[in-house]
C-alpha cells in the first residue's frame, strides 16, 4: 500500500469512534470504543483500536493527518470546568445599557467565567455610522485593570463594521501585551446579544482549546504519528488546528454535521434525509448539496442562548438501548447484559428489532411471551419515525433516507416520505468517516442593499465572497479549489434603504501538504 | 427558583381571580408566553422584553401593577413602546436611560411627573419591554393596554377608536435625542414618528396619547396584563396544556393539524402569507386556510371565513401550546389554531373601521368569532 493515510475520529455522547481513510477514501480500519468522562483517555484508546486495525505493518508511518471532532468544549462548559477568566468588553454606549453583558447568565457560570464587564462608548447604527467615537481610553483603562486570561469583545453592527471592533484588539495588546482576544465579529451573526454570549464562551475555550490540541498531539507523537491536525466544526467542515485554537466555540454540535457528512460521503448521495441511530436517540438531519441544513433557531449552551448556526436536527427518543414500556429511558451502555437478547430481562428496542427480523444481535434468542408487545413496539416507532422523516422532509418525499449509526438496523427497509433507505458500508462509524472527508471552510456576514440598490451592492457582494473564501483559506483550504457553497439574503424592513442582511460560505477540500 | 407547580387536575375548574399585585422576575416567563398568544402571529419577539425586563426588576425591584381606581383622577399613565426594525433592535439593544428622558418630558410638558407606564400592545413584545421601563422608572405599570392583542399600525389603538385625538407624541433613541412631535392627527402621527424612527437608526421608544387616569377610563383596554400572566399561567404544569389554554382564553379550536403549505410574498410594503393547516386526528379530511401579514388575519375553511381580525387568531403547538409567530411558521410543525373574541371597543363601527377586515385589505362584513361557531358553519362550530 503506497498510498498516504488518514485518521477521522469523532467523540460522541456514547461511544469514540476512530476510522482510517486512504487516499481514495476508502475506509480501512475502524474501531469503537467507550467514551471515558474525561473525554481524552477514550480518544486515545479508539486511537490505538483503529491503528490496531490497520491491515499491515508500518501503515501509520502512512498516516499524514488527523481530524478530531470532539466534545470537550461542550462538556468544558457544561461542567463549567477548564474554562478561562474573560474581560468582556461591550462597544456600544449609550445604546445597549439597558442589558448589560452577561444579564441571562446562570450565576455559577458567570462567576467561573466573567472577570469583569464594561460597556464603552462606540458601536456602529445599521447604516454604518457610529452611534459614537471608540472610547479609546475607555477601552485602555479596562485593559489595564481587569486581570483577565483572555478578552471577549463586542460591538454594535460589527458584522458589518468591523473597524472598531479590530481598533479594540489593537488597544488592549498595546496596554497589556499579547493576551487571547474573541472579536464578535469573527464568530457571530447579528443580534448582539447571542452573539456577544457566543464570543464570552469562545474567550472562555482557549485553555481548552490549547489542552485538547496538547493531548492529542501528546497521543499522536506517543504512537510515532508525524500529522497535520485539524478540528471538526459545526457546519460539518474543518478547521486548521491553528485556526481552531482562536475559534474553539465552533467545535461545539460537530458530531450531528459529522454524521450528516459522513452519510453523504458513504452513500453517495448528497440530497437525502439522515437518520443517526444510537442507544438512546435517532437524531434526523437533511443533507443539502452535501451540506447539513441549518437551523435559524438560537442555541442554547449550558444555559446560555448563542445564535452560531448548527445543523437542524431532530432528535427522537427511539435508540438501541431505549426501554420498551418506559420510554424515554434507555439501557444505554449495559444493553450487552440487559437486553433480551443478550440475556437479561429489559425489553429494548434492539430485542423488538430483532424479533422482527431487522437484524441479527445478540447471544439469546427473544423469549415467546414477549413477541406481541415487541411486535407493537416496533409498530409504534416506525411511526414515530415516519412522522420525523415527514417533519424534517418539509413535504417532500423523492428523498432518500440514508441510515447510520450503531442502531440503524432499527429502522425499517421502508420509510414513509423516503424514496429508499440506503445503508451504506461503514454506516457505523459514520461520523468518524465524517470528520476524515471534510472540506475547510469560512463564512461571513454583512448588510448590502437590496436588489436594485445601486453600483455599491455589486461590489459589496463581491468583497464579502472574497472575505468568506480568504476565512475558508485560513481553515485550511486549498487557494485553488475555493467555492462559494451558500449565499443567502434575508430582507430588513424598516429601514431608509432597501436593505439585505447577505450571508457568504466558502469552502473547499484541504490544501496539499507540503513536501 | 423553586417554585411550586400544583397540577392542573387538582385546581377547580372555574378559577377564582387571582390578585395580581406585582410582577416579579418568576412572572416575566409567565407574561411573555401569554403576550405571545395575544400577539395573534406579530408583535414581535417576546424574548427581548423579557431579558430586560428581569434584568430591570433584578437591579430595580419588583412593578406594582395597578389597575386603573387605584390612581388618583389626575395621574398621568405613560403608554410606551418601542418601534422599528426588530432586527435593529435586537441589534442595537435599547439604551437604560431612553425612559428616563422620556419620563422628563413629559414632566416638563405636563408640570408634573407621570405616575404610572402602561403598554401600548400587549401583544408580542412590547407586552412584555414595558415591566423593564416600570422597573427603570420607579413607577408601576398599570393593567391595561391600547391594543388587547397586536395591531401593526400606530393609529390601530383604542384611544384613536374612542376619538381622543393624537396630539402628542415624544420620542427618544439610543444617543440620547429626545422628539416631541405634534402631529395633526393619527396618521400624521405615524407618518412623522417613523421618520423621527429612520432618523434614529431604525429603533426608538415612543410615548404617545399621555392621558390622565379619568381619561383612560373607557379608552383602554383594562386587565390585559393581569391577562396574559393568567394565559401563561394556564398551561403551566398542566397535563394537557392545549386544553387549559382553549380554555382560559374561551377560545374556539378551528383546526388541529399539520401545516402544509406556507406562502410568503412581499405586496405593498407589507409581508403576506397565506398558511394551509391540513387536519389530524378527528380534524382529518378538513383544510383551514389562514391569511397572514404581521399577524393572523382571516382563518377560512370550505370557502367560509370561521375567523376574522380583529377577533384574535393564533397559532399554537399543539403539544407544548406555545403561541407560534408568523414568521416562526414552518412546513410540518403540528399546530392547533385557537380564535377568541376581541374586545368590545373594537366591534364597534369606529372600531371595525380602524382594524376590521377592510382595514387590511380584505373586502367582507366582520362576523364576531363566535357568531359563526355557533351557527350551522362546516365545522359545527364545536366550542372548547
Amino acid at each position: 500500500m503506497s498510498t498516504t493515510l488518514r485518521i477521522g475520529i469523532d467523540v460522541g455522547g456514547t461511544n469514540t469512534d476512530a476510522v482510517v481513510l486512504d487516499e481514495n477514501d476508502r475506509v480501512v480500519a475502524s474501531a469503537k470504543r467507550p467514551t471515558s468522562p474525561d473525554v481524552t483517555e477514550g480518544l486515545r484508546a479508539a486511537l490505538d483500536a483503529v491503528l490496531a486495525e490497520l491491515p499491515g505493518p508500518h501503515l501509520e508511518r502512512r498516516v499524514k493527518r488527523v481530524m478530531l471532532g470532539t466534545t470537550h468544549a461542550t462538556n468544558a462548559i457544561l461542567e463549567r470546568r477548564a474554562l478561562g477568566r474573560v474581560a468582556v468588553l461591550r462597544i456600544g454606549a449609550p445604546a445597549t445599557t439597558s442589558v448589560p453583558p452577561l444579564s441571562e447568565w446562570p450565576d455559577d457560570l458567570r462567576d467561573t467565567v466573567a472577570a469583569g464587564t464594561a460597556i464603552v462608548r462606540g458601536g456602529h447604527f445599521v447604516d454604518g455610522s457610529e452611534i459614537a467615537p471608540l472610547d479609546e481610553d475607555a477601552v485602555r483603562k479596562f485593559a489595564a485593570t481587569t486581570p483577565a486570561d483572555a478578552f471577549a469583545v463586542t460591538g454594535v453592527f460589527s458584522p458589518a463594521s468591523a473597524d472598531q471592533e479590530n481598533r479594540v484588539a489593537e488597544l488592549i495588546r498595546a496596554e497589556i501585551g499579547d493576551v487571547p482576544v474573541s472579536l464578535s465579529h469573527e464568530i457571530g451573526s447579528l443580534g448582539l446579544l447571542e452573539r456577544e454570549n457566543a464570543t464570552v464562551l469562545n474567550a472562555a475555550l482557549y485553555g481548552v482549546a490549547r489542552d485538547v490540541t496538547a493531548a492529542l498531539h501528546e497521543a499522536l507523537r506517543a504512537r510515532g504519528l508525524e500529522v497535520e491536525t485539524f478540528f471538526a466544526q459545526n457546519d460539518g467542515t474543518l478547521m486548521a488546528v491553528d485556526y481552531a485554537a482562536r475559534y474553539p466555540v465552533l467545535t461545539i454540535g460537530s458530531g450531528p454535521a459529522n454524521s450528516l457528512r459522513g452519510a453523504a460521503y458513504l452513500s453517495g448521495v448528497t440530497d437525502a434525509i439522515v437518520a443517526d441511530v444510537g442507544g438512546t436517540s435517532t437524531d434526523l438531519g437533511v443533507l443539502v448539496g452535501g451540506f447539513p441544513r441549518e437551523s435559524a433557531a438560537a442555541v442554547e449552551i449550558g444555559g446560555v442562548t448563542t445564535n452560531f448556526r448548527m445543523p437542524d436536527i431532530l432528535s427522537i427518543a427511539l435508540g438501541g438501548g431505549t426501554i420498551i414500556g418506559a420510554e424515554p429511558r434507555s439501557v444505554g451502555y449495559r444493553i450487552g447484559t440487559q437486553a433480551l437478547v443478550f440475556g437479561g430481562s429489559t425489553p429494548t428496542m434492539t430485542d423488538a428489532a430483532v424479533a422482527a427480523g431487522r437484524g441479527r444481535v445478540g447471544t439469546h434468542p427473544v423469549p415467546g411471551e414477549w413477541r406481541e408487545r415487541l411486535a407493537r413496539a416496533v409498530r409504534a416507532a416506525d411511526e414515530v419515525v415516519a412522522d420525523a422523516v415527514d417533519r424534517v422532509a418539509l413535504g417532500r418525499a423523492d428523498r432518500p433516507l440514508v441510515a447510520v449509526g450503531g442502531g440503524a438496523f432499527l429502522l425499517a427497509d421502508e420509510v414513509p416520505g423516503a424514496r429508499e433507505v440506503i445503508r451504506p458500508a461503514h454506516a457505523e462509524v459514520a461520523n468518524a468517516v465524517g470528520a476524515a472527508i471534510a472540506l475547510a471552510s469560512g463564512r461571513f456576514e454583512t448588510i448590502v442593499p437590496a436588489s436594485g440598490g445601486g453600483s455599491s451592492r455589486a461590489r459589496l457582494i463581491d468583497n464579502a465572497k472574497e472575505e468568506a473564501a480568504a476565512r475558508a483559506v485560513a481553515a485550511g483550504a486549498d487557494p485553488e479549489s475555493v467555492q462559494i457553497v451558500e449565499l443567502s439574503e434575508i430582507p430588513l424592513s424598516y429601514l431608509p434603504e432597501p436593505a439585505v442582511r447577505l450571508h457568504v460560505k466558502a469552502a473547499g477540500p484541504l490544501a496539499r501538504q507540503a513536501g | 427558583m423553586c417554585r411550586r407547580v400544583t397540577l392542573r387536575r387538582d385546581r377547580p375548574v372555574v378559577k377564582a381571580p387571582r390578585m395580581q399585585a406585582r410582577i416579579t422576575v418568576e412572572d416575566v416567563a409567565l407574561l411573555a408566553r401569554g403576550c405571545a398568544v395575544l400577539g395573534t402571529g406579530g408583535g414581535g419577539d417576546v424574548r427581548p422584553g423579557a431579558i430586560a425586563a428581569r434584568r430591570a426588576i433584578r437591579e430595580y425591584g419588583d412593578v406594582p401593577l395597578v389597575t386603573l381606581d387605584e390612581l388618583p383622577g389626575d395621574a398621568l399613565v405613560l403608554p410606551l413602546s418601542g418601534i422599528g426594525a426588530p432586527t435593529v433592535s435586537n441589534e442595537m439593544v435599547h439604551g437604560a436611560d431612553e425612559p428616563v428622558r422620556i419620563a422628563e418630558e413629559i414632566e416638563r410638558i405636563f408640570g408634573r411627573p407621570p405616575a404610572a407606564i402602561m403598554s401600548s400592545e400587549i401583544g408580542g413584545g412590547n407586552g412584555v419591554a414595558p415591566v423593564a421601563w416600570a422597573a427603570r422608572l420607579g413607577l408601576p405599570l398599570l393593567d391595561a393596554d391600547a391594543m388587547g392583542r397586536a395591531f401593526p399600525e400606530v393609529q390601530m389603538v383604542s384611544m384613536y377608536v374612542v376619538g381622543i385625538p393624537a396630539n402628542l407624541v415624544v420620542m427618544s433613541d439610543v444617543v440620547g435625542n429626545v422628539v416631541t412631535i405634534r402631529p395633526v392627527d393619527g396618521l400624521w402621527s405615524e407618518r412623522v414618528a417613523r421618520a423621527v424612527c429612520v432618523a434614529a437608526g431604525s429603533s426608538a421608544l415612543m410615548a404617545d396619547y399621555v392621558l390622565t387616569a379619568r381619561e383612560c377610563a373607557g379608552a383602554v383596554i383594562e386587565g390585559t396584563v393581569s391577562r396574559a400572566i393568567a394565559i401563561g399561567r394556564a398551561t403551566e404544569g398542566a397535563a394537557d396544556p392545549l386544553a387549559a389554554l382553549t380554555a382560559e382564553l374561551g377560545a374556539v379550536r378551528l383546526i388541529t393539524g399539520k401545516l402544509t403549505d406556507l406562502e410568503r410574498r412581499t405586496t405593498g410594503g407589507f409581508a403576506r402569507g397565506t398558511v394551509t393547516i391540513e387536519g389530524t386526528g378527528d380534524d382529518r379530511g378538513r383544510t383551514l386556510i389562514l391569511e397572514i401579514q404581521n399577524e393572523n388575519l382571516v382563518a377560512v375553511e370550505d370557502g367560509r371565513v370561521r375567523a376574522m381580525v380583529p377577533d384574535l387568531i393564533t397559532v399554537m403547538d399543539t403539544q407544548t401550546a406555545t403561541a407560534i409567530q408568523t414568521e416562526g411558521l414552518r412546513y410540518g410543525q403540528r399546530v392547533t389554531v385557537l380564535a377568541w373574541p376581541c374586545d368590545p371597543l373594537w366591534r364597534t363601527p369606529k372600531g371595525l373601521e380602524t382594524a376590521g377586515p377592510r382595514a387590511f385589505g380584505y373586502d367582507m362584513d366582520y362576523v364576531p368569532v363566535e357568531e359563526i361557531a355557533s351557527g350551522s358553519g362546516p365545522a359545527g362550530g364545536e366550542t372548547a
